[in-house]
């Protein structure tokens, strides 16, 4: 029942007003002498050379996409794990052939090296 | 004088939702300096032993650290995005502390005709809330690396995200026998099942994958290459400093006990005992201080992990050992007729 959830957000709020509050002292509290070189982006003490904002690896993508695979089949498995009792047999076997298809799949990306970070 | 059940229940909430939280950030204060000892016994040293030490314990000492932390300087770098450099502390710890509202922490009381639940909210989806809150723990890593528009913080805030998302999946697996088990979300009622047998004995192989994918979902050594000190200063928190620094620090160590109750909760029977001769509470208290022991022994103990073998890791070896324990466990259920 979504009443469930309210002692939920009555938390959350709490939360947020906490983490407020302490952003607010944090920027409140202490001195404030700031100069050029101390906003400046720190790299080891050498002088700070283009944006960070830059393009970036492939390979995270990838691993995004991976990711958003894998992760569906775990949402998958959520509902049938909690059911398992009352579907017996026919459950692991619907499951079989489910993870079957998967597990190509998986050792299809395995042979084709994106696990592999090299 | 008769109050709306709904106020009760927000007054309710208000009142375990404060203490929670106070509790949490007292623990997370007191757990540095634990950490700071156990550190000191494996590397054979004494340990703070200064700041209002009673004996040889320093007990002031996370209090003085608190208030230096209050009085320094916040710097906000020019180029950072303003916005999202401020927040992102706050989405961190925040994640880390909502993650506590469905926990049952005692088995429930009555006390003068009023009954008293030691969970802020028993919602029959509790565990898919504790991941989906789990996985919003990255935003704030990811926000502050990213708009503190440094180097070493973007290169720590895409590698934490890579594995994250990586150790998220074995994560998920891990937990699935629990359920299959179980056959409910609601950790409530998941912990009132083990009241017998621990789920452990029968998921051992689950709780180890669980916990070394937590490990990794926590950036704890060694896994801790998003703040990799030898090759990226601090990571995700290197242009961060003052309060906001130590935001990300606590939501570091309450995610500690997070996934520490969590192993607890699921695995290890919560707040049940095995003999009945103390309260729900101790029991629960001296779990969550076992796995962080063992977190922190694990901590000083292995050395950190290359990148490419972390990601080898999670994919090849964890999410297999994963999918292989939720079918050994199927065909046990199934063959067994339970």
């Amino acid at each position: 029942m979504p009443i469930d959830y309210l002692p939920i957000l009555v938390m959350v709020v709490v939360v947020i007003a906490f983490a407020a509050i302490a952003l607010t002292f944090s920027a409140l509290t202490g001195p404030r002498r700031p100069n050029p070189s101390k906003l400046s982006p720190y790299e080891s003490g050498m002088p700070p050379f283009g944006s960070a904002r830059r393009r970036i690896s492939i390979k995270y993508y990838l691993t995004a996409v991976l990711f958003i695979l894998f992760d569906i089949e775990i949402i998958f498995f959520y509902p049938w794990a909690v059911l398992f009792r009352q579907l017996q047999l026919f459950g692991l076997i619907e499951m079989a052939v489910f993870v079957i298809v998967l597990l190509v799949g998986y050792v299809y990306i395995w042979k084709k090296g994106g696990f592999d970070w090299d | 004088m008769s109050l709306d059940p709904l106020v009760i229940t927000i007054i309710e909430a208000l009142v375990k939702s404060i203490v929670v939280i106070v509790g949490l950030l007292t623990a997370f204060a007191y757990l540095t300096l634990v950490e700071r000892y156990v550190v000191a016994k494996i590397q054979s040293r004494i340990g703070p032993n200064r700041v209002g030490a009673i004996g040889p314990i320093a007990v002031l000492q996370p209090i003085a650290d608190a208030l230096k932390m209050i009085f320094k300087e916040d710097i906000w770098p020019a180029q950072a995005d303003q916005v999202a450099y401020t927040i992102a502390p706050g989405i961190a710890v925040g994640t880390a502390l909502v993650a506590w509202a469905v926990i049952p922490l005692n088995p429930s009381l009555t006390i003068a005709g009023y009954k008293i639940d030691f969970y802020i909210a028993d919602v029959n989806v509790a565990l898919l809330y504790l991941l989906a809150i789990g996985s919003l723990g990255v935003y704030g890593i990811v926000l502050g690396g990213w708009s503190s528009n440094n180097k070493y913080s973007l290169l720590g805030a895409l590698r934490s995200t890579a594995q994250m998302v990586s150790y998220e999946i074995s994560l998920g697996l891990g937990l699935v026998g629990v359920l299959m088990i179980s056959g409910s979300l609601s950790l409530v009622d998941i912990v009132q099942k083990q009241a017998t047998v621990w789920n452990v004995v029968w998921q051992p192989l689950g709780l180890i994958v669980y916990f070394i994918a937590a490990t990794a979902e926590i950036n704890r050594l060694p896994f801790d290459l998003p703040e990799a000190e030898t090759e990226l200063v601090a990571g995700f928190a290197t242009e961060y400093s003052s309060l906001k620094w130590a935001l990300f620090y606590m939501a570091e160590y309450i995610n500690m006990i997070t996934i520490s109750v969590i192993a607890s909760t699921l695995f290890l029977g919560g707040y049940q005992g095995p003999f009945g001769i103390l309260p729900g509470f101790h029991w629960l208290f001296l779990k969550i201080a076992f796995f962080i022991f063992v977190l922190m022994w694990i901590r000083y103990t292995f050395p950190r992990f290359r990148y490419d073998q972390l990601m080898r890791f999670g994919w090849k070896v964890l999410l297999p050992l994963a999918l292989a324990n939720i079918f050994v466990t199927a065909i046990v259920m199934v063959v067994l007729g339970r």
